[in-house]
């Protein structure tokens, strides 16, 4: 299969002192895809996003960002954008003076570097004259979108671009996101929240202690990983308890809430088991009210590969 | 199989231009509410302060030219020369230059300026340049404003020098101004501690103080009675050394060397600020500066600097011993000040008009006494000034109590006869007149200088 990569990193080694921030990075991030970064604190995520943005140059190993090979720091090519650490604005300026600012440091001027426009895409426009020392950290991330955006990027590096939002703001970074990976532009994005990264991701990669545990599609994800936890609220829930009991491949937790909750049943199975289960019930005429993980699939094998990482240092 | 992106314009990115960088930098400065309440307070308070000071009856006679603030506006840009050389640039420095690196520290955008500017040196040229020129408006206010404060308050009279001959107006301009472009060097140089502050304190506090700190701890040592050639090894002495700007002849050499001195200060902090700006891994999220690397790439170079300044000028300053201030020079400045004064208050009293040369003035000056050694800065010094007087043929004498400070002014106080020096007022045609023998303000060069004639 053919694939344009916007990211082709193999064999990424960078290291500070003595710590090894990235042991061996292998990453592939394709046109027009958002690929997320998970991994534990300390994993290498920002170190990676940093090498991405030219901000630090590999120890060993081969980067090509946009089809160029990036030798040294500072020198990723035309097309990436994005930010590291924060969004990095200048508390004293308003909104359209930290955009305006940085357009004319790229030798444009305010009125054709769609300033408005990037403003009105972020859902900043009612703020665009306040002073950025003013801004909730949901304004500042979606600000810092915004002069991401400004470049007009082929390849947008975010690290936690959730942090601080609110719903609403959540909405529109992930529309900006998911419309710009339609017009072809590459998204990588690291974050702790697996919702966003489950709503915005095709692909995901999971790091830790520096190295690549899983690279690839959020399906493929689920279906490597073991049995999960599903939480069963049905009209009966006696009757649904016996049932889960007798079906084979179902096992029923039993210290799984608060009494309040007892309801509520939470079983462990495999997706197949739990179809089966399903089927059983309807037959039974018990109503299925709600059938979801405990923690998503992402979180779960996030949670799984990330401690048997841990176990094998 | 997999291939990469393949654009046409996929090049490298090249860096932006240092003066777009330089642009970007002077919006974020200007931004700043206190960089525009200071540009605001130096082209404003200066004349608001000048001509205030220049109604008052009582004047700041302890500060140079501040006893003649009554007589011309030309005073007033000096006195604010002093004060400014003490306090004001000092602080200006620390404001702007000490804190245009660590700014970026403190809001975390190192990062997101690097990724924007793709080139840590025109980074800090950038900054470097666009500090450079807020301080620079920021000493033009000071100038300008309190120029025009005297002007406007006291008008565009003769302004008497330090060794009391009469500088014409234009003339008076013309040093006065370059007075202030002398400063400039010194100023440059404490700029150039605070950049280095700035880069290798990161977010301490201690960055933002340091121009201030190190001013401080200049003007502490030139009150100290060390010998000349340490004193000329500070960037700290061309602060004062525009002094002699306006003597006759003026006393350029102490000059040009702080200047020099100065100059050399600014150009190696900047430099150790740039390496160690370099040499910075913008990569380490916990960097926040490093006070180790400040005080091995910082400090001992510049105390090195200091060294190697004081065996260059050591030669040029042997003839003095220790404190360049010695009996013949002391002299030498009473006599000349006391005969250019005496024709300003013969010409008060409307009487008839006398040369420096028909009055042959002489000092004979000791010091604790003439108990002591006559050398040094003290205030035990006694002067007795001898003139002649044409036609005739009794010499005419005064006595003045001189305070001599390290840094070689001196304020002659009068000890009579009363009809010389004992009033503060002259009488004179047109009404009571400061009188200027009765206490005035000198200069001893520091440096060898042959005596006239």
């Amino acid at each position: 299969m053919d694939a344009l990569l916007a990211i082709r990193a193999r064999g990424i080694t960078k290291c500070f002192g003595d710590v090894v921030a990235l042991d061996g990075i292998d990453l592939d991030v394709a046109q027009g895809q958002v690929h997320g970064l998970v991994g534990p604190n300390g994993a290498g995520k920002t170190t990676l996003l940093g090498l991405m943005l030219g901000l630090a140059v590999a120890d060993s190993g081969r980067l090509e960002i946009l089809g160029t090979r990036v030798r040294r720091a500072l020198a990723a090519p035309d097309g990436v954008a994005g930010f590291v650490d924060g969004p990095g604005l200048y508390p004293s300026l308003t909104a359209r003076q930290n955009l305006a600012a940085l357009a004319a440091l790229r030798g444009r001027d305010a009125r054709s570097a769609g300033i408005d426009d990037v403003l009105d895409q972020v859902g900043l426009t009612d703020v665009a004259d306040d002073r950025a020392y003013g801004f909730s950290l949901g304004m500042r991330q979606r600000l810092g979108l915004a002069a991401a955006l400004l470049a007009k990027p082929r390849l947008l590096v975010l690290d936690e671009p959730s942090n601080g939002l609110d719903p609403a703001g959540k909405r529109h970074v992930h529309g900006v996101l998911t419309r710009l990976a339609a017009d072809g532009t590459s998204v990588v994005l690291s974050s702790h929240r697996m919702d966003d990264v489950e709503a915005l991701c095709s692909e995901v990669t999971i790091v830790a202690t520096g190295r690549v545990v899983f690279s690839g599609p959020l399906g493929k994800l689920a279906a490597e990983n073991d049995e999960l936890d599903y939480r069963l609220l049905t009209s009966d829930p006696q009757a649904a308890r016996r049932l889960a009991v007798d079906t084979a491949g179902i096992g029923v937790v039993d210290d799984a809430g608060p009494r309040h909750q007892a309801e509520v049943l939470v079983v462990r199975a495999l997706v197949p088991a739990l179809d089966e289960l399903v089927v059983r019930l309807v037959h039974a005429d018990i109503a299925v009210r709600e059938l979801a993980p405990v923690v998503s699939p992402l979180e779960a094998a996030f949670l799984a590969l990330t401690e048997q990482q841990e176990a094998g240092r | 199989m997999t291939a990469t992106i393949a654009h046409d314009h996929a090049a490298v990115a090249r860096p932006v231009s240092v003066a777009r960088g330089y642009r970007f930098e002077l919006v974020k400065l200007v931004s700043q509410w206190r960089i525009r309440v200071l540009v605001l307070a130096c082209w404003i308070a200066p004349a608001l302060f000048v001509a205030a000071v220049s109604q008052q009856s009582s004047l700041p006679v302890d500060t140079l030219f501040g006893r003649w603030m009554h007589a011309t506006g030309w005073a007033g840009p000096l006195v604010m020369l002093g004060f400014a050389g003490t306090w004001a640039l000092p602080l200006l420095t620390s404001v702007v230059a000490g804190d245009v690196f660590a700014s970026e520290d403190r809001l975390g955008t190192w990062r997101h300026l690097l990724v924007a500017v793709r080139s840590p040196r025109r980074i800090f040229a950038a900054k470097a340049l666009a500090s450079l020129t807020v301080i620079l408006l920021l000493v033009a206010g000071l100038a300008v404003s309190s120029a025009a404060g005297g002007i406007v308050a006291v008008g565009n009279q003769p302004l008497v020098g330090l060794d009391g001959h009469l500088l014409t107006p234009p003339d008076a301009a013309g040093r006065v101004l370059l007075a202030w472009v002398c400063v400039l060097a010194p100023t440059l140089a404490l700029a150039a501690i605070g950049l280095l502050g700035s880069v290798a304190l990161g977010r301490s506090p201690m960055g933002l103080l340091l121009p201030a700190l190190v001013a401080l701890a200049l003007q502490l040592a030139q009150m100290l009675p060390l010998p000349v050639a340490v004193r000329l090894a500070l960037p700290g002495y061309a602060f004062i050394a525009w002094n002699g700007l306006f003597t006759s002849p003026a006393q350029l050499g102490p000059l040009l060397i702080g200047i020099v001195v100065s100059l050399v200060w600014a150009v190696t902090a900047t430099a150790l600020a740039y390496l160690l700006f370099l040499r910075r891994d913008f990569t380490n999220l916990a960097y926040d500066g490093s006070e180790r690397r400040a005080v091995t790439a910082g400090v001992l170079p510049l105390v090195g600097l200091v060294a190697v300044t004081v065996a260059v000028l050591a030669p040029a300053t042997a003839t003095t011993t220790g404190s360049g201030i010695e009996q013949d020079k002391v002299q030498r400045s009473v006599a000349t000040a006391f005969a250019h004064l005496y024709r300003i208050q013969t010409k008060q009293l409307n009487r008839p008009d006398v040369t420096e040369a028909q009055l042959k003035a002489t000092a004979t000056c000791n010091k604790g006494g003439g108990t002591i050694a006559a050398e040094g800065p003290g205030n035990d010094w006694r002067c007795v000034v001898s003139w002649h007087l044409p036609d005739v043929e009794a010499a005419g004498t005064a006595i003045y109590q001189l305070d001599i400070t390290a840094d070689g002014r001196f304020v002659a106080d009068g000890d009579g006869p009363k009809e010389v020096n004992g009033f503060f007022l002259v009488r004179t045609p047109t009404g009571d007149a400061p009188n200027p023998l009765w206490q005035f303000d000198g200069n001893v060069e520091l440096l060898p200088t042959a005596p006239k004639g």
